[in-house]
């Protein structure tokens, strides 16, 4: 943790980024918006909020963090790397053949990943059995569900939402990476989520919209959830492809690997900003 | 069965607080008495069956030991991609029981009617496929799913075979009836209609074949396979499940893979669903499940050999 002392959160987001492109650059694989978009919401959890120990990677009073979006795999490894869970050198390994750092968060020979996922869905229901076993065992860790806008159109989410209210599962808190766009087109033309903190409040969760990419606005948020023996669901206003000029708000960039000049201009961007 | 079951369960609740026991909404009348006593042991989440398999997921990376307990098919197929990577990707002791195995409950319909799981749950890596047929076996298989620390895969039969057979419960292949030639192999409640056919097949014509019931399926040993059949020119395996990819499927598998040299006739669901009404016995009879079906197709066997 000794390098860690003199890095804020916005230099871990910058390290972060520039990693999370070279490795999806190297890979050859999609994603890069997604990781781009919630960058600032996992350099705030991993740099500032979640304790994690690299040395104990199964510290019973760690936090746990499940990506339960998990194609943003690539990002979270990058955190993970700067925390010392990985060598930076494994991080180039991302989706080659032989690695462990699958397209898809995966915890297998990956210490410190608590759940491999990749179809959407399955995270919040994971996280609240997490929730519910701490909370009966007087545990007080929280636990951290990432979740993506579109994510949300999966039944299994609202099943989740709903147990989770109904336990009081006051110690889950999930964020939800908000930047409006999905697989072909944006949630509004796709399957409208707004009235989405109506949604979430007639639940039973405490919800409160953030700005995605404001780092202080992200630290408050997070250390003063959990209240009124509810679970909180942070909607996160992000920019998909945040820090790339020519990547914000674009689903082509969803899928596009960059390369060549498109992946030197956005080097140079994300090394200047 | 399904008592034996939650006799055990409550059992091992009792001197293991890891143990929970996870419902979607159903076993009404069964759990009063778990409820009652293990209350912190007890989940109900509601008809939400892929939220159920989350929840146990979570619980058991958390160090809990959770039973997920629904009727069939709702226990395994609403949830199943959720028990393949959530349960068997993470190879937790999760342990899935379905309730309601092949016709057991026939009037209710199609939906119902959990004939395909013994082909779809073999499929998925990394879950054994536990199948009793008596009371002795489900109380045996339970304790077994609690200790084995892996996932597992529990059908629960309304039919049983009514014999005491607590001293070899343990037994993965077990040989009820030894015998020559023939071999008669099935798992669940219908093994009763195996072992009508062989007192039917002894008595009228002087047939003797061996009968096994098959209780396990997933880390079977080839050695048992091997000593069980190694003798052997005919089986005929009989299941409450689709012909396709289920227990035939599995000991034709077997048979190649070690090289056994013997015939096998399959007894199974053809490739259809089931429209009409009945019982679990009346839906055998019409599917060609029973004990005469077992003793046209060997005695048929046996004159066709001889005629040669």
């Amino acid at each position: 943790m000794g390098k860690l002392f003199n890095m804020n959160s916005i230099d871990f987001s910058k390290r972060i980024r520039i990693s999370v492109l070279k490795m999806i650059n190297n890979g050859n694989s999609s994603h890069i918006g997604s990781a781009l978009g919630v960058a600032d919401i996992i350099s705030v959890l991993f740099r500032k909020v979640l304790k994690l120990d690299s040395e104990n990677p199964k510290d019973a009073s760690r936090s746990r963090f499940i990506l339960s979006k998990g194609h943003s795999g690539a990002v979270v490894y990058a955190a993970m790397a700067e925390l010392g869970f990985f060598e930076r050198e494994k991080l180039m390994t991302h989706y080659q053949n032989g690695s462990t750092f699958s397209g898809h968060i995966s915890h297998v020979n990956n210490p410190g990943i608590e759940l491999s996922t990749g179809s959407l869905g399955h995270g919040l229901s994971v996280s609240s059995g997490m929730a519910l076993a701490l909370k009966m065992l007087g545990n007080s860790a929280r636990v951290y569900c990432v979740l993506s806008d579109g994510e949300c159109d999966e039944g299994s989410v609202w099943e989740a939402a709903m147990f989770a209210s109904h336990h009081k599962l006051e110690n889950l808190i999930a964020i939800v990476d908000y930047n409006k766009l999905q697989s072909l087109t944006t949630n509004e033309d796709t399957l409208k989520l707004e009235p989405f903190d109506a949604k979430w409040k007639s639940f039973g969760w405490t919800c409160v919209r953030v700005d995605g990419h404001d780092h202080d606005a992200l630290y408050d948020a997070f250390v003063n959830a959990g209240k009124d023996s509810k679970p909180t669901v942070f909607l996160a206003d992000t920019i998909k492809g945040k820090g790339v000029s020519f990547m914000e708000n674009s689903v082509l960039w969803h899928y596009r690997t960059p390369k060549g000049e498109e992946f030197s201009l956005a080097l140079s961007e994300l090394e200047n900003s | 069965m399904r008592n034996a079951f939650a006799s055990k369960l409550a059992e091992l609740a009792k001197s293991d607080e890891r143990v929970i026991l996870i419902t979607a909404d159903l076993g009404f009348g069964l759990f009063d008495d778990f409820r009652k006593n293990y209350p912190n042991q007890f989940l109900n989440v509601g008809v939400a069956e892929q939220n159920m398999i989350g929840i146990a997921s979570g619980l058991a990376l958390e160090g809990y030991i959770p039973f997920c307990y629904s009727i069939a098919n709702f226990s395994f197929m609403r949830c199943l991609e959720q028990i393949r990577n959530d349960v068997c990707y993470h190879n937790l002791n999760v342990t899935i029981v379905s309730n309601g195995a092949g016709f057991s409950y026939g009037p209710l319909g199609m939906s119902h009617h959990a004939t395909e799981d013994i082909s779809l749950m073999r499929a998925i890596p990394n879950i054994d496929l536990l199948i009793p047929a008596t009371a002795s076996d489900a109380s045996f298989l339970t304790e077994f799913a609690y200790k084995s620390g892996k996932p597992n895969y529990l059908r629960l039969d309304k039919s049983i075979v009514p014999i005491d057979n607590s001293q070899t419960a343990n037994k993965p292949w077990e040989l009820l009836e030894n015998g020559e030639e023939i071999c008669i192999i099935a798992s669940g409640g219908i093994v009763d209609e195996a072992l009508k056919a062989s007192l039917k097949l002894k008595e009228d014509f002087s047939i003797n074949p061996k009968v096994v019931s098959v209780k396990r399926i997933g880390q079977n040993s080839n050695t048992e396979v091997t000593n069980l059949l190694g003798d052997v020119k005919l089986a005929v395996t009989l299941e409450e499940n689709v012909k396709s990819g289920g227990l035939g499927s599995f000991v034709l598998e077997l048979v190649s893979d070690n090289n056994l040299d013997l015939k096998v006739i399959r007894l199974g669901i053809d490739d259809k669903y089931e429209s009409i009404v009945g019982d679990q016995q009346y839906l055998r009879e019409i599917n060609g499940l029973t004990s005469q079906d077992i003793v046209k197709a060997i005695v048929s066997y046996v004159e066709n050999k001889d005629m040669n």
